[in-house]
């Protein structure tokens, strides 16, 4: 029994130590190395605190337990001044040290503010579906199913809409996450420093498909960026024009599950808005709620 | 006739619940034949169900979670399975329809009919008795109150066999739950039993926060009121604050659902975001009102086994007040992630942090409390001590969320999840086990063994770690709650630990009754003639265990915080022994069947607007406000209790503790 338990604290330690080269330990941005470094902050600090509570717990019952003879017992003890105003400006100064941190991070990562960069950011309109990922590239007129490409070393602008239930557009390695809510528009600022693929989901309970929510985030080369644009451009993709207006996104709009990556040649102008403000569901309700 | 009512509503095809149903149908036919074969209808019907003795009704609160934890626990392997098996591709046993409807049912039961019942039973039967008085200041109304509880209970469990549960999440956000995407009875299920029971929480709350409030033992000023019942008093003044919120809310959603509003729609002028706030306007409240009587238990706890006076008993109301007017304030923590403007997400962030203020002078004063003690190592003193070790743990990660932030990247996450757990099960679970352990001899009259309760200690601590540390680890991986399957094979070793961690918390509820079989059997062995079988400091350790039904024969003049202990102290003074006690003729609140038959009709009237079986709900309608008018004209409410029945009494006490 007591080998087994060590066993599983060892095994517990090590992928703890594993998980420092995965999700969000493990950034390739700016904004989840913030973050990052936010977490250890603030796990140090209050591992300061909680650390000797624990320890002087467990050393405080056991001295003081019943049967020991060398402990002094103190039965009317209840009150001291000195104590008293340390155990309230213990808590305090960490609370007010770590306000601090929340309060310049809240506003240095807030999600719609700029990334710092010499560079132009690019577009990305985002729009959860049931149960899929629409990412369109306003900029270049094309549109990418469950399948985000982005340049790295790019800011990247998102506007982020949903066409039907709450969800929470999540990239764990690049950072923030940010819901996606019908008729709203909210604004997120990644960027992928690097080459490399990343995961990408959802983060908010959506419905039967939520779990297949998936997508792959592939950050290129500025070029590999441009050639997979260019490439997109040329290929019909899901329908039979290639192009991705308000009848093509309806029938688009499920409830279906994810089954994996699809691109649109061409993306009629304005439909980020039209889905955002919910325009396009009135020539499909009826559609909509036999669901 | 029946709306939507079929038998196409019973799940003959999913062989899990039918076999669940099967089971739990067969062991409720098997208690009602016994109860019936055995002739205890009478007692059960007079003793138990119209009673509306407080202690009584603490104690069916109490059942009632003890019941309900199994079947949240059920929920909960059912998930940790699920996870364990689901890797790689592989589908599990559940499928996504049957899975989302046991996370919002585990989520739901474990908070509303687990938690709750456990705390306000704590609440009901300990608060009266630590106050010195003979009641609370509307027994029947108490009964009520219960018995709608159940009836939300009852409401829940028949949504497994009739019909689905909700498969939204444990607070059903729109506009997922919105009929357009919810078309099935399961968010009905989930609303109408939430509001009934929800309605009995508030009662108990308006009729807990008058108690304390109104009724006290004479020379009980608010400076001498025990902490546990401070800590009452924060929680139920928080239930009479935060449940309108809750009703209204659920109203809107039903408004929406039933009579085609937009409130909460996608469209049409609805706005889903304000039920979000909405819903963390009651929800932040709601954790308070369950923690803060789990402090209340501690406090009373580490005193008394430490046998010295709570260390800074201002500080620790202080710290108790300013945490029930804080919770208030930082609802919107829930939703960092919604999009709020940075001002906004950083007022709530450093409001949020400012609870661990108030919180870790409470985890030093208990500190404190130990030290220079004389600690006698008993099972509401092991639930205590891994409170405090379990708990910072979880007021730290809490800390970590609440930067904002940082909770962009851990919202909804199995950090999260392993988070709340934390201070749920380490905090409200160990507080209700300690709260059980501690008060069970004063309402049987008997203790629990101790060897067993020491064993459902160790199997809760051990399989809390096991089964949430992984959790923590999983949530920085990047692995998000409520997921079916997920899609990395290297995750599963992590889950196996944590269903061994489940394991480990199931072997600790069989633990529990066996405790309790084991206690039953042996209760000659371990009866608590004297009435203070921990060396009390508070005023129900002053009386017989089991009480009477008037608890108190004379009321008590409070002179002290520890009234009883001082009491103790100074034998003479106190009592002036050896004067002959005089007693009076003293009245009690008569039977009432009331609370059992509103609950009745609620839950027909619940039932029928699930259903939309409108002559149903009619009747259910009708039969509630029938039922309330009867008792309205009642006018015996009331039995008196003769002078020699009470002399009788307490003189059989007296020879009980002096042999």
């Amino acid at each position: 029994m007591a080998k087994q338990l060590a066993k599983a604290i060892l095994l517990l330690a090590t992928l703890l130590l594993s998980a420092c080269r995965q999700g969000v330990l493990d950034p390739h941005g700016p904004v989840g190395a913030a973050q990052r470094l936010m977490l250890y902050d603030a796990a140090a600090i209050m591992l300061a605190v909680i650390a000797p509570v624990i320890v002087l717990t467990v050393l405080f019952a056991w001295w003081f337990r019943a049967g020991n003879r060398h402990a002094t017992y103190r039965p009317d003890w209840e009150y001291s001044g000195r104590i008293e105003v340390i155990v309230w400006a213990i808590p305090a100064l960490v609370i007010l040290f770590l306000g601090g941190i929340a309060w310049v991070g809240s506003h240095d990562l807030d999600p719609p503010r700029a990334l710092r960069s010499n560079t132009e950011p690019l577009q990305v309109q985002v729009v959860s579906l049931d149960w899929q990922w629409l990412f369109i590239y306003p900029g270049r007129h094309v549109a990418s199913l469950n399948h985000l490409v982005v340049p790295a070393g790019v800011p990247i602008r998102f506007s982020l809409t949903s066409a039907t239930v709450m969800n929470s557009f999540f990239i764990p390695q690049l950072g923030s996450q940010i819901y996606t809510m019908a008729g709203m528009t909210t604004h997120l600022n990644l960027q992928a420093d690097e080459p490399g693929r990343y995961e990408g989901l959802s983060a908010q309970f959506s419905g039967e498909g939520f779990a297949d929510m998936r997508f792959d985030v592939d950050a290129l080369p500025a070029e590999g960026f441009e050639a997979w644009v260019g490439d997109v451009r040329t290929k019909t993709g899901l329908t039979n024009s290639g192009v991705l207006d308000a009848p093509a996104f309806a029938r688009l709009a499920g409830p279906a599950r994810a089954t994996g990556a699809a691109t649109y040649a061409d993306v009629s102008a304005g439909l980020f808005d039209e889905i955002a403000a919910g325009r396009w569901r009135e020539t499909t309700s009826t559609a909509w709620v036999s669901h | 006739m029946f709306g939507r009512l079929s038998l196409a509503a019973i799940p003959f095809d999913q062989p899990i619940v039918m076999g669940a149903s099967a089971v739990v149908g067969a062991g409720l036919l098997a208690i009602l034949a016994l109860v019936t074969v055995k002739g205890w209808w009478p007692y059960l019907w007079r003793e138990w169900i119209t009673s509306v003795d407080h202690k009584r009704i603490g104690v069916m609160y109490m059942i009632l979670g003890l019941v309900m934890l199994v079947r949240g626990f059920s929920d909960a392997i059912m998930m940790r399975s699920q996870q364990a098996l689901a890797v790689a591709g592989a589908a599990g046993y559940l499928p996504p329809e049957h899975y989302d409807q046991i996370f919002s049912a585990h989520g739901t039961i474990m908070i509303f009919f687990v938690a709750m019942p456990f705390v306000v039973g704590l609440m009901n039967f300990a608060v009266p008795l630590q106050l010195g008085v003979r009641d609370v200041a509307f027994p029947v109304l108490n009964s009520v109150s219960f018995w709608l509880a159940a009836s939300g209970v009852l409401l829940v469990n028949l949504s497994l066999f009739v019909g689905e549960f909700a498969r939204t999440g444990w607070l059903a956000y729109p506009p997922l739950s919105e009929l357009a995407y919810s078309p099935g009875v399961g968010v009905d299920y989930y609303l109408w039993s939430l509001q009934i029971s929800g309605m009995g929480t508030l009662l108990s709350g308006i009729n807990l926060t008058t108690t304390l409030l109104k009724l006290r033992a004479p020379g009980m000023g608010y400076s001498r009121m025990p902490i546990f019942c401070w800590t009452a008093l924060a929680s139920n003044l928080l239930i009479v604050a935060a449940f309108p919120i809750l009703t209204a809310t659920f109203g809107m959603l039903l408004l929406d659902r039933y009579c085609d509003f937009h409130f909460f729609t996608n469209g049409s002028g609805g706005n889903p975001m304000m039920y979000v706030n909405l819903i963390w306007i009651w929800g932040h409240p709601e954790v308070y009102i369950l923690i803060l009587p789990a402090f209340g238990v501690f406090s009373e706890v580490v005193p008394t086994f430490s046998g010295k006076p709570l260390f800074g008993r201002r500080s620790m109301i202080m710290a108790t007040m300013v945490i029930c007017v804080l919770s208030f304030m930082v609802w919107l923590h829930h939703f960092f992630t919604m999009g709020a403007s940075a001002d906004v997400n950083a007022f709530f962030g450093v409001a949020t942090m400012i609870i661990a203020v108030p919180t870790g002078v409470k985890i030093f004063n208990w500190l404190f409390t130990l030290y220079g003690g004389k600690v006698r190592f008993s099972v509401p003193i092991y639930w205590t001590l891994g409170f405090m070790v379990t708990f910072v743990i979880g007021g730290a990660t809490g800390v970590m969320l609440a930067i904002p932030p940082a909770d962009f990247v851990l919202h909804n996450s199995l950090f999260l999840i392993a988070h709340f757990h934390n201070v749920a099960i380490g905090g409200v679970v160990f507080g209700a086990m300690a709260g059980y352990t501690y008060w069970f001899p004063k309402a049987f009259g008997f203790k629990l063994n101790e060897a067993l309760g020491r064993g459902v200690f160790w199997c809760w601590f051990v399989g809390f770690y096991l089964a949430f540390i992984p959790l923590y680890v999983l949530g920085l991986l990047g692995a998000t709650r409520r997921m079916q399957h997920f899609a990395h094979p290297e995750w599963q070793s992590l889950m196996n630990v944590a269903l061994i961690g489940a394991l480990f918390i199931l072997l600790g509820i069989t633990f529990t009754v066996l405790q309790l079989v084991v206690s039953i059997r042996d209760r000659h062995r371990n009866r608590d003639l004297s009435g203070d079988p921990w060396n009390g400091r508070t005023l129900e350790w002053s009386i017989p265990s089991p009480p009477p039904a008037w608890n108190f024969a004379r009321l008590p003049q409070v002179e002290h915080a520890d009234a009883f202990w001082v009491a103790k102290q100074h034998p003479k003074v106190a009592e002036n022994a050896g004067a002959p006690k005089t007693y009076t003729v003293l009245h009690i609140p008569r039977n009432n069947p009331t609370g059992v038959f509103v609950a009745f009709f609620a839950t027909v009237l619940g039932f029928a607007l699930i259903w939309r079986i409108w002559w149903l709900a009619a009747v259910g309608l009708l039969g509630v406000i029938g039922v309330t008018l009867i008792q309205a004209w009642r006018t015996d409410g009331e039995v008196e209790v003769p002078v020699t029945e009470i002399e009788a009494f307490e003189r059989a006490h007296a020879g009980r503790v002096v042999a």
